[in-house]
């Protein structure tokens, strides 16, 4: 009897394959979704992917510390490999294919010319250490950027080197530290305020830093509560930490108040600029009393999101801060770009090093090349975009819907989960049956601060049409779940996805976080069991 | 604009749907005082594709490119070939356009390659567990330190001279804003370093790199063993994760933490970044990792596959109790590095290193053949320090007004030590060929 070759087996303890629809094919695979092994279940010794000249035999000179055994790499072919990761490209889903409404995200369409762009070996193919007359033009490149993110949000100074969001808030934050160690306040002030609706890198941050984090509230229509802001407020704050437009996709109306009101009271403000994508072009965070923002490149200037990264985190500065910009600076001396680097004497006192080299240049670029495709108009009009498709489908969910609070939203709408009060349907079950329904489920459970929070960033790459197919997806969906009698059919999705719900419970109780020998099939290699 | 696919007519149906009469009413939470009232003044509007295309070819035009010129440079980034196949693959559009995968059912690709990488890691390290990786090395070093710091509830890390100075930097940075002490090791010249007697009962970690900054490859087990009996952790960087192809590797030495840049490994130089940090350890201290990580699982069918895993660990969970406040990883640059690896495999992964250490050993020889040039390294992989006669800054310079990227001054990286000034930091890769090295060494013997 030939058995089945499905390759997907199961753990130990694994719920019987009962329940799938649809009935089994010989080799696990339908259609176009391919079972796809480890690459570890597929090596051969004998097999290698890349064709290298036979090394000249030279004398050791390693310290006696030749690696003994074999590393255990699995040997692979090129078609073998190409094949394997196009198999699994096919288990994802993308922007490329469609509405990815994943709020606070910002996944917006990613332009080809930036890749290629970046690419070209005058910028992709440059030692970060070459001698400064020979990368000239990267140089030149990086500031301007620098001078795009400055102008557009109106501050004076941006650092450059941070990785990513999360530590472009550490280099802010710190910068902050450093602003007040030179007042000699950096002691007393202790405590950090942030919203209980913020992103949690920013309590995260606060924390590593030895900050103390308290939150504040927010008022009934969404915003900081201003009242409460201010009793907290005192001589032991050292900032406020506000994202704005706020996680619930709302700009703060009182933020004028709320700046003036943090440094008069000597503290500074942080804005997450998480969400610059709704108002760049149209507000400039600097005319709102910021005294520093990180920027996402890969939220609002297009660079790829990559699976998760890598990031890019630029940090403009305000004056009282911009003194403390961490090193390196890219300064220009008479007709020629220089990089002040550790050590170099500088117009300020930088608060040391947070990236080896000169931070994610390829990120740089990319942005670059989106922001000159854009031009001041285009991104003005792609913010405008953004803040109104967000709108349209608020508008046209509202009435099967709950939004969490009153409109106008800027590029993301939040909703509660009040639509789904007694008919058995959680926001999970709800994002899970978006998937069968061909889209990425939005932002589920976040901002913390509303009732299974939905969070939608439809952004302004969309096509009204498939606006409008994605509101009447999502009409129908609520619909069904409100009938009252789907509730097991919403907790059965996804069905039609490369996998159906994952057991996170199981995957957390006993960890495996790697391939093992004993974690392959049993028996071994099933294609070889199949020709044996 | 081509990037918007809104017409004017559909912005109408829009508002009209919204019921408000013009998009300025969707901002009218904006005070007033911060409306501006056109576009931004002084920058200019969109462009084609064509013209924007031109602009990169003329900054690009005013770079000299080590695809252009000899190179050996090293330092932390190192330039090896990357098969076709990897930027093809990091370029298809659902890896390239795919988020962290926060729903497994339909990131499944984005999780079995990460769940491969992580094995790739340990066992290219010789460790247990590893995470879905870092921005780059050396910010994975930092984390590694505050990683030990919380392990070992001890706030006093001592690092080697041998680290690269960026990485040394950064923690130093580190513990002056988030409060713990170093004590650093001077520039580790010669490769002689014993940091043995200096760790004490305060220690949390003791962080040396592997081959060290200058190039030498140093054997840490009795380092290990002596950190062990102290109660601190042993932190391992390798820069050159080739090096792991041929020597032994951190784990067998008995490391705790080894972080790893892994750029060598199918990411290009790109002038410093995006690159991607490897990260691995003993698997009891993995609930103290920052960082995702991908684990297996099976589905609602008892089909395996892979999720994010331990995230109450993480920032988005624990918020100001989170091991790190990572979120972003570098998952593109990680799926370069598995591509590349996996085409590479075991016989290819070796070879490349047996390739990289026979062509330092070759310009080894022949640059210090170089009247005045003196070897530093006995020991070396693919990189090594020589002494020039002179200070190397200058002689960089004029090696670069010969189109030749003639390595690293180490004062660049290590301005405050007069001692370091003559030397010169050289690597070679696979990439390096006869019309390289002979141009360097007849340009050496001109300008010394």
């Amino acid at each position: 009897m030939v058995e089945s070759l499905d390759r997907s087996q199961g753990r130990a303890g694994a719920p019987a394959t009962a329940g799938s629809s649809t009935p089994a094919t010989f080799t696990g695979n339908r259609a176009l979704q391919i079972e796809e092994p480890l690459i570890f279940e597929m090596g051969q010794p004998g097999r290698c992917g890349v064709d290298l000249p036979e090394p000249p035999k030279v004398k050791d000179r390693l310290n006696g510390l030749r690696r003994n055994g074999e590393i255990g790499l699995p040997g692979l072919s090129e078609p073998q490999v190409v094949q394997h990761y196009t198999r699994l490209s096919q288990k994802n889903y993308a922007i490329d294919m469609g509405v990815y409404p994943l709020g606070s995200c910002t996944m917006k369409h990613n332009p080809r010319i930036n890749e290629k762009v970046a690419r070209l070996a005058g910028i992709g193919d440059l030692h970060p250490l070459q001698p400064v007359s020979t990368v000239q033009g990267a140089l030149e490149l990086i500031d301007s950027l620098a001078h795009w993110l400055k102008t557009l949000t109106g501050m004076p100074a941006v650092a450059m080197s941070p990785a990513a969001g999360a530590h472009g808030e550490m280099c802010g934050m710190m910068a902050i530290a450093a602003a007040l160690e030179a007042k000699g306040e950096r002691a007393k002030r202790r405590i950090v305020l942030a919203p209980e609706s913020a992103h949690g890198t920013n309590p995260a941050t606060a924390a590593a830093l030895g900050f103390t984090v308290k939150p504040i509230p927010a008022n009934a229509r969404g915003r900081v509560d201003l009242a409460a802001l201010k009793s907290a407020l005192g001589p032991e704050v050292a900032a406020i930490m506000l994202t704005n437009p706020n996680t619930c996709g709302l700009f703060e109306s009182e933020i004028i108040e709320i700046s003036k009101a943090v440094h008069e009271a000597g503290a500074y403000f942080y804005c997450d600029g998480a969400n610059f994508n709704a108002i760049v072009g149209r507000v400039r965070p600097g005319d709102l009393g910021v005294d520093c923002m990180h920027i996402n490149l890969h939220k609002t200037f297009s660079t790829p999101h990559g699976g998760g990264g890598p990031g890019a985190g630029p940090v403009v500065l305000s004056a009282a801060l911009a003194p403390y910009a961490p090193y390196p600076w890219i300064v220009k001396q008479g007709d020629a770009w220089t990089v002040a680097e550790d050590g170099a004497k500088v117009d300020g006192k930088p608060l040391g090093r947070l990236k080896a080299f000169h931070g994610q240049m390829g990120m740089f670029t990319r942005a670059l090349a989106y922001i000159m495709s854009h031009g001041a108009d285009g991104l003005k009009q792609a913010a405008e975009d953004a803040v109104l498709s967000a709108n349209y489908v608020m508008a046209a969910l509202k009435d099967v819907m709950t939004p969490a609070f009153e409109g106008p939203c800027m590029h993301e709408a939040l909703f509660d989960d009040s639509f789904l009060k007694d008919t058995g349907v959680s926001t999970l079950d709800f994002a899970k049956a978006m998937i069968d329904e061909g889209y990425h489920p939005m932002t589920m459970y976040f901002p913390l601060v509303v009732h299974g929070a939905m969070l939608v960033e439809p952004t302004e790459s969309q096509a009204k049409e498939d606006l409008d197919l994605f509101i009447a997806a999502m009409r129908s969906l609520t619909e069904r779940a409100k009938s009252g009698t789907a509730a097991e059919d919403f907790k059965a999705a996804p069905r039609y996805s490369p996998r159906r719900r994952l057991d996170e419970t199981l995957a957390a109780r006993k960890p495996i976080l790697r391939w093992r020998p004993s974690n392959s099939p049993p028996g071994g290699d099933p294609m070889r069991q199949a020709a044996e | 604009m081509r990037y918007l696919p809104l017409t004017e007519q559909d912005r109408r149906e829009m508002l009209a749907v919204i019921g408000a009469k013009s998009v300025d009413e969707l901002f009218r939470d904006v005070p007033q005082s911060a409306r501006l009232p056109g576009k931004i003044a002084g920058l200019p509007d969109h462009q084609g594709e064509l013209e924007v295309e031109r602009a990169f070819q003329a900054f690009a035009a005013k770079n000299i490119s080590p695809s252009a010129a000899p190179s050996f440079i090293g330092a932390g980034a190192y330039r090896h070939h990357v098969p076709s196949t990897v930027d093809y693959m990091i370029q298809r559009g659902e890896f390239l356009t795919s988020y962290t995968p926060y729903q497994p059912e339909i990131t499944q690709g984005t999780l079995q390659y990460l769940f491969e990488f992580q094995t790739q890691i340990t066992l290219l390290t010789g460790m247990e567990v590893a995470n879905a990786s870092m921005y780059d090395g050396s910010t994975g070093t930092s984390e590694a330190v505050l990683m030990a710091n919380r392990v070992t509830r001890r706030h006093k890390a001592l690092i080697s001279g041998g680290l690269h100075p960026h990485y040394r930097r950064i923690i130093e940075t580190t513990a002056r804003w988030e409060g713990f002490s170093t004590v650093i090791g001077k520039a580790d010249v010669e490769g002689l370093e014993d940091l043995i007697a200096s760790i004490d009962k305060e220690t949390s970690c003791v962080v040396v790199q592997n081959p060290s900054f200058f190039g030498h490859v140093r054997d840490f087990t009795k380092l290990a063993a002596a950190c062990h009996a102290a109660g601190a952790l042993l932190i391992v960087v390798v820069t050159e994760v080739v090096s792991l192809g041929l020597i032994m590797p951190p784990g067998e030495m008995g490391a705790d933490i080894v972080v790893c840049e892994g750029q060598s490994i199918g990411n290009g130089l790109g002038f410093g970044g995006p690159y991607v940090g490897l990260f691995a350890t003993r698997e009891k201290y993995m609930r103290q990792m920052p960082g995702r990580l991908v684990g297996e699982t099976v589905d609602a069918d008892g089909k395996r596959g892979f999720v994010l895993t331990l995230s109450t660990r993480e920032q988005h969970i624990r918020r100001e109790k989170a091991t790190s406040n990572i979120c972003t990883n570098a998952g593109l640059c990680a799926l370069a590095f598995t591509v590349h690896l996996t085409l590479l495999g075991e016989a290819g992964f070796r070879r490349l290193a047996e390739l990289n250490h026979a062509k330092a050993s070759e310009l080894a020889d022949r640059v210090s053949a170089v009247p005045g040039v003196q070897l530093v390294n006995e020991s070396f992989f693919n990189e090594f320090t020589v002494r020039l006669p002179k200070p190397a800054v200058p002689v960089v310079e004029a090696l670069a007004a010969r189109r030749i990227l003639g390595g690293l001054p180490v004062s660049r990286l290590i301005p405050d030590d007069l001692s370091v000034a003559n030397l010169l930091l050289l690597a070679a890769t696979e990439t390096s060929t006869e019309h390289g090295m002979g141009p360097l060494v007849s340009a050496l013997k001109e300008v010394l």
